[in-house]
């Protein structure tokens, strides 16, 4: 029998902290609770590629045979996300690419499937990425729990850290939590209710259940990640189910928030950033049933990988819910948006490479490296003898910038900045002409470093449309800039 | 080949630029040209204009607009190139006349951008790379690599809209007729940094109209006739993506300015040209054009600036009617508004706006996309 398991990991947190308090309209407060959220040029899809970024920062990327995308905020009904995922990871072409939705808890069902996927021989190496940003109601209850978050782990049979013992599920059907075709709030029923015959009922069942299959009991284990809704209903399971407060994994409440089908990889991925080898690790995740699954520690990732714990030191705090509410497009203008066909999909086509790959070329004549891409070197005008190249993990430099005030924007002015690809070797990449994400204009400079994060750029034709940011890479702790008092 | 002293310009005429609501683009063309054909002393334009060439980059219905306003169903060509558009109908036409083509052409740039219901610009999405959207974004890039290197400051842009602003007050036909002072340059509304809200060109509606004709048939028309001494274009890699860009200067001004200094023999331009309209979208792209022309040394603008040097009564008066700053910027408009400034200037008919020193050579300046393309002319009033 084949062993299957995760071979490395990654997460991603948007930078963006909503306080509570700024939520009941008072000034943001520090050390008081808040929930990350995903900015206006964020959704799950680049989330999702930030966290597969960080999966596979030393991982062949020709050797990952199938990606899986565990969402249920897909700006679409009908076009996959996993296949933008591929694209923008850089992956191969013959990489099968597959969403996985409908449930919260099709993070951790994603994962298992992967795993089958492996033990059953028919790949590698599978991708399984798990990125959600849900949205309460504004001032609703629902909007303080929930919060934007993504994890990736890289499912294998080589150099496993972490091997699956054993899997159980429970079912259930009941309309606890909901969202229509169409709709953009999380609707539910009564608290309650939903809490005990729902979350609690079928989590406590899939852990029991789970625990007979590997006849252990619950304080054999040395970590559980028990994705809840509530720091209530985690206490509940836990209480339940028999564990002890030291083995429970933080689940994020007050600093991320309920990260929807996220959730129960974000807490496997932090669990195995401190696990040691021999530790067993249960992770839980609950929505329309329930699935727990313990996982042997067998190793640990060879490099410093950017997970829960770099995300989570990493924040910028608004000031004012309006900003939040523009940032999600909660806010009346004059005119609706324009539900036209937007960009040309014929000219996306031909983009590709460039638009999601971040692909720029290098000339076989001379050496210069181009983006766009065209036909004539701009220095020796040699035709098309090209190599292609992708920038994204390259990292860069600003040459200029500008403030600009009028591209719409929750916290206008938007830096937009002129940037020189730095190659591996320290030479010169192309320039690339991009707006900078995350990081308060104050830090702008000539010569700043960036590195580059995959974002929503606009939404013409009402569809996400994305390229490539720059953003400073070690920016620990970005304060947005004072109050001003102002809606954005 | 040049087309040096071929060619001269007979009539001017352009008509009141500003927020013209009540003015349709016909009104304009007719108001500009018929002030053309007064200046030239044409009497019969169905018989003495053999044909049109035309400037406007957002008309909404092409250049179709002219001859229906003119009545005038001549030879119509239209020509496009950004915010150099003006001035490349006037090459095209001097260059028509050059080749014998035509006798006596007319030049008509306009543009109506104050009934699109916008008070700035719109900003375009057209596609998903296409940022910043704003023309001052694209042109203030330049800004923080000069500033740095140079160490010109903000202060300086704002002593040319100072400048621009008072000599817009003395202009008859200019939109914007107000005094400002470097503080309120300084305090206005950002737009795109560093370029304020005075840093940047009105949004304006006009139309400016030249007479060109033969050299040897020009005091047909006038006694005092102005000669194209040249008109060039130039062009210049995406500054954005030029992978040898210093961002210190606009090299589109560069490769347009060497041509036309080649073509009408100027070896000093800061000697030999006496006045200069040029481009100033944005007040940063006035100060390098002074450098990149080579009026003064790369770097040097500050001093001069501080000097007072291109104002009215300066060495070298640049933007004598208040430049794009006060009439606005109705793109296919501007570069042929210079040109008429220049003539009036060359011929001693500025009013108030008239230079201490009599110029006899004088130049005009257009620059547009990212930028990327770049127009020059120069004229002057001696054979």
């Amino acid at each position: 029998m084949i062993m299957a398991g995760i071979e490395t990991y990654g997460a991603y947190i948007p930078i963006t902290r909503l306080p509570f308090s700024v939520i009941a309209g008072k000034p943001p407060k520090e050390g008081g609770p808040e929930k990350a959220v995903a900015w206006s040029d964020e959704d799950s899809v680049t989330m999702a590629v930030a966290a597969g970024k960080n999966c596979l920062a030393g991982v062949d990327h020709t050797s990952v045979d199938a990606v899986i995308l565990a969402t249920t905020t897909l700006a679409f009904s009908e076009k996959q996300g996993a296949s933008i995922v591929a694209k923008a990871l850089d992956l191969t072409g013959d990489v099968k690419t597959l969403d996985i939705s409908g449930s919260l808890r099709s993070g951790l069902l994603a994962i298992e499937q992967a795993i089958d996927m492996v033990k059953a021989g028919s790949a590698n190496k599978v991708l399984v990425i798990a990125s959600d940003c849900r949205m309460g109601a504004p001032k609703s209850g629902v909007e303080m729990k929930v919060g934007d978050g993504a994890a990736a782990l890289l499912i294998s049979n080589d150099n496993v850290i972490a091997e699956l013992a054993n899997s159980a599920s429970h079912a259930n059907e009941m309309m606890d939590v909901w969202r229509r075709q169409g709709d953009e709030f999380v609707h539910s029923w009564e608290d309650r209710f939903i809490n005990e015959h729902g979350f609690q009922e079928n989590t406590i069942a899939a852990i029991n259940t789970l625990l007979e299959k590997s006849k252990q009991s619950a304080t054999d284990l040395s970590c559980a990640c028990i994705s809840a809704t509530d720091a209530r209903n985690l206490g509940a399971v836990m209480k339940a189910a028999g564990f002890k407060p030291d083995q429970m994994q933080d689940a994020f409440f007050g600093k991320v928030g309920f990260s929807g089908t996220a959730h129960a990889p974000m807490m496997l991925v932090a669990a195995l950033e401190k696990a040691g080898v021999g530790d067993s690790v249960l992770v839980s995740a609950y929505g329309d049933g329930a699935s727990a699954a313990t996982f042997n520690v067998t190793g640990k990732v060879s490099a410093e990988r950017r997970g829960i714990a770099f995300y989570l030191q990493r924040r910028r705090v608004i000031d004012h819910y309006n900003k939040y509410l523009s940032a999600r497009d909660l806010v009346f203008g004059e005119y609706p948006p324009l539900d036209d066909q937007g960009i040309s999909a014929t000219v996306q086509f031909r983009n590709r490479d460039e638009n999601l790959s971040l692909q720029g070329q290098i000339c076989q004549n001379c050496g210069t490296h181009q983006f766009p891409k065209g036909r004539v070197c701009v220095r020796c005008g040699t035709k098309d003898q090209w190599q292609p190249v992708n920038y994204q993990n390259n990292q860069g430099k600003v040459l200029t910038y500008t403030f600009d005030a009028f591209y719409p924007a929750p916290e206008p002015p938007t830096a937009a900045t002129i940037v020189e690809v730095v190659n591996a070797d320290g030479s010169a990449g192309a320039r690339i002409h991009m707006q900078f994400a995350d990081a308060s204009t104050q830090v702008m400079k000539t010569g700043l470093d960036v590195e580059f994060v995959f974002r929503r750029i606009h939404r013409a034709g009402k569809r996400p449309n994305y390229f490539w940011k720059c953003t400073p890479p070690h920016e620990q702790q970005l304060v947005a800039e004072k109050a001003d008092g102002g809606a954005a | 080949m040049s087309l040096k002293d071929k060619v001269a310009i007979v009539g001017v005429g352009r008509c009141k630029f500003g927020e013209n609501w009540d003015r349709s683009e016909e009104d304009m063309i007719v108001d500009a040209t018929f002030q053309a054909y007064e200046d030239a002393g044409i009497e019969d334009p169905r018989k003495q204009i053999d044909a049109i060439y035309c400037g406007s980059l957002y008309s909404k219905n092409g250049s179709v607009e002219v001859s229906e306003a003119l009545k005038l169903y001549k030879p119509l060509t239209s020509v496009l190139n950004y915010c150099a558009t003006g001035t490349e109908a006037f090459r095209a036409a001097a260059m028509s006349v050059a080749a014998g083509v035509y006798e006596t052409v007319l030049v008509v740039g306009y543009d109506k951008p104050k009934d699109r219901g916008v008070s700035g610009p719109s900003v375009n999405i057209r596609d998903v790379r296409d940022l910043p959207a704003t023309p001052a974004g694209w042109f203030a890039v330049c800004a923080q690599p000069y500033f740095e290197k140079y160490g010109a400051s903000r202060e300086h842009l704002a002593k040319i809209a100072v400048k621009n602003h008072h000599n817009g007050t003395l202009a008859p036909e200019s939109f914007l007729k107000k005094e400002i002072t470097v503080e309120d340059a300084l305090n206005g509304r950002m737009i795109s940094w560093p370029f304020g809200l005075y840093d940047c060109a009105a949004q304006s509606d006009g139309c400016a109209v030249t007479i060109v004709t033969r050299a040897d048939k020009a005091k047909n028309f006038r006694d005092d006739p102005v000669y194209v001494k040249a008109v060039a274009s130039g062009c210049a890699p995406n500054p954005n993506t030029d992978p040898d860009f210093d961002f210190c200067r606009w090299k589109p001004t560069e490769n347009a300015g060497a041509e036309a200094f080649e073509m009408a023999g100027i070896k000093d331009p800061g000697k030999e040209i006496h006045v200069a309209q040029v481009h100033d979208c944005f007040t940063l792209t006035e100060l390098l054009t002074y450098e990149d022309l080579g009026f003064i040394e790369k770097g040097s603008a500050k001093e001069y600036i501080e000097d007072g040097y291109f104002e009215l009564d300066g060495e070298l008066p640049v933007n004598t009617d208040g430049g794009l700053k006060t009439f606005g910027h109705p793109t296919g408009a501007s570069g042929v508004r210079m040109i008429v400034e220049n003539v009036l200037q060359l011929q001693g008919r500025a009013g108030e706006r008239k230079l201490k020193k009599q110029p006899t050579m004088a130049l005009s300046h257009n620059i547009g996309g990212f930028p990327t393309g770049c127009a020059v002319a120069i004229l002057g009033i001696d054979k």
